[in-house]
């Protein structure tokens, strides 16, 4: 394939520079100085064949024998008080066996928790909700947060409706305005976003006797299972929970969700299993969903570009929920000296947040990488020259720990040479016509280390098979493939050799797949299991070949000596040799303290802008990525391809709307609540810095869930600045956005 | 509720399905049930007997004749995920906004979470279970493998489903007809591109074989 010839060939310049460091003696981490056969290629998925012939088993898709099916009924207004509940007529239903009250008092949201049935038919329990009597007592509610802020607002929880939740300094801001040759300020919105995984919410409870074994749709079988005991009152040793095959996440499926206890207190109640399956509108309400920003940002830099001075006050409303810290990219990725941030949660009567792929990173890039735009436009500088000037080399604007690694100036390097960077408009907007092209480009820092003591299982048969066991879970990033391939690798197997087993709380334990987490977390594990294995075969294969267990190499399903290759033992017949089927533990190893572990990247969008209709068209995304290693190339792509398309749907398209008279949402669905679809969809090329982390873990790898997401908005919303001369400032830019903008910019000149 | 027009067999009407079902008051009671709303509860559990009038349909599914009750108010979504257990046909809206229960009908890709089961009668189903010769995958399967056209692979039976009606008309498709092809499905995961390529990919093979 063309596009990965061309990321090759950019890519080995840089390679090149690092054989050349080895050669001269120069510190090049351990783990880069091997040379892997499967580690750091493309491997398509060792479960693709289940996934395309519908073999692959979702939550919705699995019935257990008995099962019940359960509906929740959920309160239509955004504020109410419950007066009184009658089940009488929904429990008389034929086919009912269950309904219970889950709520009393106040409900703060459209789409709370009130009752729940269990029946013997999606259709019957439906019925049965029709037939639940509750009668309200609206109360006036707030669904806006500017609204939200306002004195006399209604107020959401029983304290204030605006809450400070965060608050950072260093230095001094006022010195640091005063030595400045220009400042700016700017404010910066955007909108309430709904996760819309493609698998709704679904969870399936079963009790045997005190010990509850649960399925369920989730990014997180441990945390679910805790959460399940907490809220049962019960032992976690007594809850199970299971993850088979998961239809998206995106945070939305990070710990228990209510409906699960639900179906877990129903099942209870009847004897019977439970199955729960929300709706598309549920989804919309009452799972979580991405909080909007309000982000004032001053800043002040010398006439060279140094930064000198940077102030941030978010006010962040994720509903009945918190809002997201959204100052780290500000505090931690450009030198700075003199920084003060303050951040706020604005509480409304709406469902409440949730993490959504990089929680705060978004929306904090959005209002830090358009800044640092409209400040390089006043100053007349380059928007990545100005970057550059503030690259910092340690966290928190240079004043923390250095970065273990960091990969971000290749980022710009490969990635403005890729789009064409001065093919830019060099003053915003100087374009002419109707169709305005720009460039522009944004920054990206996160985290994605990976949670140490993660623990991984390998068990060698005595047939010499070779099962991976590890609780984690596979959201669709291709970690049942990677786990395969890291084994395979070291074993000197091929991927399809190995048998993977996650998604189970009975397994050792890993943490939530959320945070760019896994892959750091789950691969240096199962790769430390799989060299304990290796280890104890290389003994098994020099007695039986009579030489040194220090010779023996791993390859090809074969043992054999380094020094004299044709002397060898088949993996199989070497495995024959374990008195017992053999189970070698892993574990992910501790962050070596005094560095900072970070992930960086850059993307560089060019966008064509209508001036007529208002519509922006995102032409092409070059989107470059420090991760560490890469440990699977074709699966990595993907990521960065989803990210972006997340991004840029984000950009143009989507906002939860509210009524703000009826506190009700208006586009609870996939009709009215805008996604990208594969119309909008942008040249899209992932080129990653292969640069490995000397010691984040044993395979040098930082996590990429995150990542592809954080910087593509910020970058979009840029080169329609770079095209039009008019920073919109806020998401989604949708076309009267875009021609209020165009208008204001005509009335201003 | 099609995607594309096409010529029926059988020009369906409400009142001859109304008909079939034995007409006079129950035909008046199901009118309103078909118009979704609400009836008075049924009588009796359907563990034990049917809740609605029901009606046999007799249709192919993937190359198997079937022949089942239906309710009026069953999809052919519900019938295929719950009555024949083939939960491969995902039901993601319910409502025909994102194409994740896209099958084939006669050759055409349908939302089978709008199509009335019962309209079904005497046609040839095809759901992603139905694509592969035994162990041989469709090559539209073997690319969406090869190119990773996938994520979390909850939307991924939809996008093979349109695939393979788009190339079953179109063995040459240029990148905007598989956009225009593909336009009626979602990706959450936003996979979008490497479906392209794997589309692309599933046509140049099917081209040289």
């Amino acid at each position: 394939m063309k596009k990965h010839e061309i990321i090759d060939d950019l890519n080995a310049a840089y390679l090149e520079e690092a054989r050349g460091k080895k050669a001269q003696g120069k510190d090049v981490p351990a783990a880069a100085s091997e040379d892997f056969k499967l580690i750091g290629r493309a491997t398509p998925r060792i479960d693709g064949r289940l996934i395309v012939t519908g073999k692959a088993r979702f939550t919705h898709d699995l019935s257990l024998k008995n099962m019940l099916h359960a509906k929740i009924l959920r309160a239509p207004y955004a504020s109410a008080e419950i007066v009184s509940i009658d089940l009488s007529q929904a429990q008389n239903l034929p086919g009912v066996r269950a309904v219970i009250k889950l709520k009393e008092g106040r409900v703060r949201y459209e789409g709370e928790q009130v009752a729940a049935v269990a029946a013997i038919s999606e259709k019957i329990a439906e019925e049965a909700l029709q037939l639940i009597k509750v009668d309200y007592k609206i109360l006036p509610h707030v669904v806006r947060p500017e609204k939200g802020m306002e004195e006399g607002a209604p107020q959401v929880h029983d304290s204030a409706n605006v809450e400070k939740f965060n608050e950072y300094g260093r230095g001094n801001v006022d010195k640091g305005f005063a030595e400045a040759d220009t400042v700016i300020e700017r404010t910066y919105k955007t909108a309430v976003e709904i996760h819309h995984t493609a698998e709704t919410h679904a969870s399936i409870a079963k009790w045997d006797e005190d010990r509850l074994t649960v399925w369920d749709s989730t990014q997180a079988v441990f945390s679910v299972r805790d959460g399940l005991a907490r809220a049962l009152g019960i032992p976690a040793s007594k809850v199970r929970v299971i993850k088979t095959y998961m239809g998206g996440g995106f945070g939305s499926k990070l710990g228990v969700n209510e409906h699960t206890v639900t179906a877990a207190r129903l099942a209870k109640e009847t004897g019977r299993p439970v199955k729960i399956v929300l709706s598309r509108r549920e989804n919309s309400l009452c799972v979580g969903n991405r909080p909007s920003t309000f982000i004032t940002i001053k800043g002040g830099a010398k006439k060279d570009g140094t930064l000198v001075s940077l102030t941030m006050k978010n006010y962040t409303c994720g509903g009945v929920g918190r809002g997201d810290r959204s100052s780290e990219p500000l505090i931690d990725i450009y030198k700075c000296p003199n920084v003060k941030v303050e951040e706020y949660t604005v509480y409304t009567n709406t469902g409440a947040s949730r993490p959504t792929r990089a929680p705060g990173h978004v929306q904090g890039t959005f209002a830090l990488e358009g800044f640092l735009d409209e400040l390089a436009n006043e100053m007349g500088l380059d928007p990545l020259e100005l970057r550059r000037k503030n690259y910092s080399s340690a966290n928190q604007g240079e004043t923390g720990i250095p970065y273990s690694s960091k990969g971000l100036s290749r980022c710009y390097d490969l990635g403005a040479a890729k789009i064409g960077w001065d093919r830019r408009n060099k003053k915003p907007g100087e374009g002419r016509g109707n169709k305005r092209r720009g460039l522009g480009m944004a920054s990206q820092i996160w985290w994605g280390a990976g949670a140490p003591g993660t623990l991984a299982d390998i068990k060698i048969h005595r047939d010499g098979s070779v099962e991976v066991i590890c609780g984690t879970q596979d959201i669709g990033c291709g970690t049942r493939t990677y786990i395969a391939t890291v084994a395979a690798e070291t074993l000197g197997l091929d991927p399809e050799d190995v048998t993977v087993k996650i998604g189970d709380t009975v397994y050792p334990w890993a943490p939530s797949s959320g945070g760019s987490q896994t892959t750091p977390s789950v691969a240096p594990a199962v790769r430390d299991a799989a060299l304990k294995a290796a280890e104890r075969l290389k003994l098994l294969a020099a007695a039986i070949l009579n030489v040194p267990a220090s010779r023996i190499v791993l390859a090809d399903k074969k043992l054999f000596d380094k020094d004299n290759p044709g002397v060898s033992v088949s993996f199989q017949d070497a495995a024959k040799e374990l008195r017992r089927e053999a189970v070698f533990h892993g574990e992910r190893n501790d962050l070596p303290a005094g560095f900072a572990y970070n992930s960086f990247g850059a993307h560089f969008a060019e966008v064509e802008v209508d001036t007529e209709t208002g519509q922006i068209g995102v032409i092409k995304v070059v989107a470059v990525h420090e991760v560490g290693r890469v440990i699977n190339r074709l699966t990595a792509e993907s990521q960065v391809v989803g990210g972006i398309t997340q991004g840029v749907s984000a950009a143009l398209f989507e906002e939860r709307l509210i009524d703000d008279s009826t506190g009700q949402m208006v586009n609870p669905n996939l009709q009215n609540y805008k996604v990208a679809t594969p119309m909008d969809i942008p040249e899209i090329l992932p080129i990653f810095v292969d640069l490995v982390d000397p010691r984040i873990n044993n395979l040098g790898t930082k996590g990429l869930g995150e990542p592809p997401r954080i910087p593509i908005s910020a970058a979009v919303a840029n080169a329609v600045y770079n095209a039009i001369g008019v920073h919109l400032r806020e998401i989604p830019m949708t076309p009267d956005k875009v021609l209020k903008a165009l208008q204001g910019k005509e009335v201003s000149s | 509720m099609e995607k594309m027009s096409k010529k029926r067999k059988k020009i369906f009407s409400r009142r001859a399905f109304l008909k079939g079902l034995g007409g006079g008051a129950a035909g008046t009671a199901l009118a309103s049930k078909f118009l979704g709303r609400g009836l008075a509860s049924p009588s009796q559990e359907k563990e034990t007997a049917p809740v609605y009038s029901q009606k046999t349909v007799t249709f192919t599914a993937n190359g198997r004749t079937v022949s089942l009750e239906v309710e009026p108010r069953e999809t052919l979504l519900e019938v295929l995920r719950q009555k024949l257990k083939l939960t491969g046909t995902k039901k993601t809206c319910d409502r025909g906004e994102c194409g994740g229960c896209t099958v084939l009908l006669d050759g055409q890709p349908v939302n089978s979470c709008l199509y009335p089961a019962f309209r079904v009668e005497g046609k040839t189903v095809t759901t992603i279970e139905g694509l592969a010769k035994g162990e041989e995958l469709h090559p539209v399967q073997q690319a969406f493998i090869d190119k990773d056209g996938y994520q979390c692979g909850f939307c991924t039976p939809g996008f093979i489903m349109s695939s393979v009606a788009l190339l079953s008309k179109n063995q040459t498709p240029t990148l905007p007809e598989i956009k225009t092809a593909l336009s009626g499905n979602l990706c959450r995961c936003g996979n979008y591109s490497k479906i392209y390529e794997a589309v692309k990919t599933a046509s140049e093979r099917m081209r040289k074989s």
